[in-house]
């Protein structure tokens, strides 16, 4: 906006401001209907959905499912999508929404165009239309990855009953510790942030498995811990990833 | 601009009988006040906010930005209440202190939930007021500082959200959260400086959460309450954004007659 279309924007605003009525209590009658409606609905969600509280934290049995808020799935999501591509993840997972704030902070400097009217702004009605389909889709497939807290993968043939008494055990345990919210094994689990576990196995040694438990890259959490209070479970964890060919 | 009635009233007079009791609270009650309001002028700056005009065809879309402001409110009168309750100590029982104000405090659960499902509303209508900002290009001149004030609003209250779910620490809110830190942590820069500040060294553990909890009550609100404050100062200074559609009609220009 130039000189002369500020000036005229001032203009015709106060124009219209004078043809307006006074906020109270005109404005105002609209702000307390709503205000009620917005403290209704809150007191119905609180009396119909109560605020229930999970089991204790629990540092070292690790049962848990590492989800977020649902204002956090697209957060979340873009993290699982772009774990496709390695080499960006620092730069995805904080990166874009980093950059997205930064767009929507600078918004007015440079969008500076007079035009008010959104049909009359084609990029900005494209833009706006294409980031809430983003996080709308995000969130929504972010919500349907489900919170999977078991595995159902068979034992591969060719192990002893006490070894495949193991593996069944190891699934146990990679359920209770939540691998899934960020590892995909067989059909089961999310397909990032973390790589698939499918066939770790042929892959890596059960050595190796077991030192990245211990001493995992972030994000991953560190089961140190399980290893020192419960080595057996630990045992059965790492046992059974190494079966996974 | 109107004075209210009750400030507009003649000076008292010496000479009037005693008045019966009604009559003498009423006039105590107004001498306060207009003490206060010789001193402080404050009626002048409430009538400038009360009487000011909004343009023609303001719509429902615009009490998105107050609906916003009353989930804020009911969050905080909400918050001050658990904060009652609550205890930020992971042994002294942070989860416990939650399970009371669920299982006997009076009210408490509801309370509880209150604040709870009012973050989520909060969320919603931050999101819908922005919309509405954007759709109505009511962020142009000269409304950019507005603008850019709400998204430092919008991502404090995110941080909010963020801050308050390890709080109930319960195994969900434990390890939602030390993935949240942890992602953080793989930033770019300034990633592990961050996560070592919300851990507060580096291991999660007992700091950690009296960390989240003095952010989450006294740093982030703190801040939210001073740019909202901002955030409507600039509003009314400004004043509300016609809807875009409207025109305004060029007064028809005064023709003086003289007459001789
Ligand atoms: C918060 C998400 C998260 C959780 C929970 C998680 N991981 Fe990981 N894991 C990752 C990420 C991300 C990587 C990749 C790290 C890297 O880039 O080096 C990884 C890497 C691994 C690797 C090494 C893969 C390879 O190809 O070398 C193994 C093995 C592994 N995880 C096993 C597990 C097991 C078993 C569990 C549960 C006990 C688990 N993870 C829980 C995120 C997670
Ligand atoms: C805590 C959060 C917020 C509160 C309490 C709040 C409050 C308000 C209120 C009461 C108004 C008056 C007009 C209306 O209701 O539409 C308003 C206007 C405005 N808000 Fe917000 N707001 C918040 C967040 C935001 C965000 C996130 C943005 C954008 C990024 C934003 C940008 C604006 C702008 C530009 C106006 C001026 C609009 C106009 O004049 O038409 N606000 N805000």
């Amino acid at each position: 906006m130039n000189q002369a279309e500020k000036e005229q924007y001032l203009r015709e605003y106060s124009l219209l401001k004078n043809e307006g009525k006074p906020f109270f209590p005109y404005a105002v009658a609209k702000d307390s209907i709503m205000a009620v409606i917005v403290m209704a609905t809150i007191m119905l969600l609180s009396l119909l959905f109560g605020a229930e509280l999970g089991p204790k934290v629990n540092p070292t049995t690790t049962t848990y499912v590492p989800r977020p808020d649902w204002y956090f799935f697209f957060l979340f999501e873009i993290l699982r999508v772009m774990r496709n591509v390695p080499k960006f993840t620092p730069m995805a997972t904080i990166g874009i929404p980093t950059l997205c704030m930064i767009g929507l902070f600078l918004l007015p400097l440079y969008d500076r165009g007079p035009e008010r009217l959104i049909t009359r702004r084609p990029i900005a009605l494209a833009s706006g239309l294409a980031t809430i389909a983003c996080i709308a889709f995000l969130t929504y497939s972010g919500a349907n990855t489900g919170s999977p807290n078991s595995v159902s993968l068979p034992a591969p043939p060719g192990l002893t009953a006490a070894q495949r008494a193991t593996f069944y055990a190891g699934e146990i345990v990679v359920g209770e510790s939540g691998c899934e919210g960020c590892h995909e094994i067989g059909s089961n689990g999310n397909n990032g942030p973390g790589p698939p576990l499918t066939h770790i196995g042929a892959k890596r040694a059960a050595a190796a498995i077991a030192s990245t438990l211990k001493n995992p890259t972030a994000p991953m959490p560190s089961f140190a811990n399980l290893a020192k209070t419960s080595p057996k479970k630990f045992a059965a964890l790492v046992s059974f990833l190494s079966d996974l060919q | 601009m109107p004075l209210p009635k009750l400030l507009n009233r003649p000076a008292p007079t010496t000479t009037q009988q005693s008045p019966n009791p009604v009559e003498a609270a009423t006039e105590a009650g107004l001498t306060v006040v207009d003490w206060i309001d010789e001193r402080t002028q404050i009626s002048q700056g409430l009538r400038w906010m009360m009487f000011r005009k909004v343009p023609k065809g303001i719509n429902w879309a615009y009490t998105l930005g107050s609906a916003t402001m009353f989930a804020f409110l009911s969050q905080a009168v909400t918050g001050v209440f658990l904060a009652m309750y609550y205890r930020p100590s992971v042994t002294g029982g942070a989860y416990e202190s939650i399970r009371n104000i669920n299982d006997n405090v009076f009210l408490g659960q509801f309370v509880h939930g209150m604040h709870k499902w009012g973050a989520s509303v909060m969320i919603i209508l931050i999101f819908l007021h922005m919309a509405r900002v954007f759709f109505f290009g009511a962020y142009k001149y000269p409304r950019e500082l507005t603008w850019i004030i709400g998204v430092v609003l919008l991502i404090l209250t995110l941080a909010m959200g963020f801050t308050g779910y390890l709080l109930p620490f319960d195994q969900r809110s434990y390890w939602a959260t030390i993935v949240g830190v942890n992602i953080n942590n793989t930033a770019p820069f300034l990633g592990p400086y961050i996560g070592d500040f919300l851990r507060g060294g580096p291991e999660f553990g007992a700091t950690t959460l009296s960390r989240f909890y003095a952010i989450h009550m006294m740093l982030i609100p703190g801040l939210m309450a001073a740019l909202i404050g901002f955030h409507l100062y600039l509003i009314m200074k400004l004043g509300i954004s016609a809807p875009p559609w409207l025109k305004a009609h060029e007064p028809e220009p005064v023709i003086e007659t003289v007459e001789v």
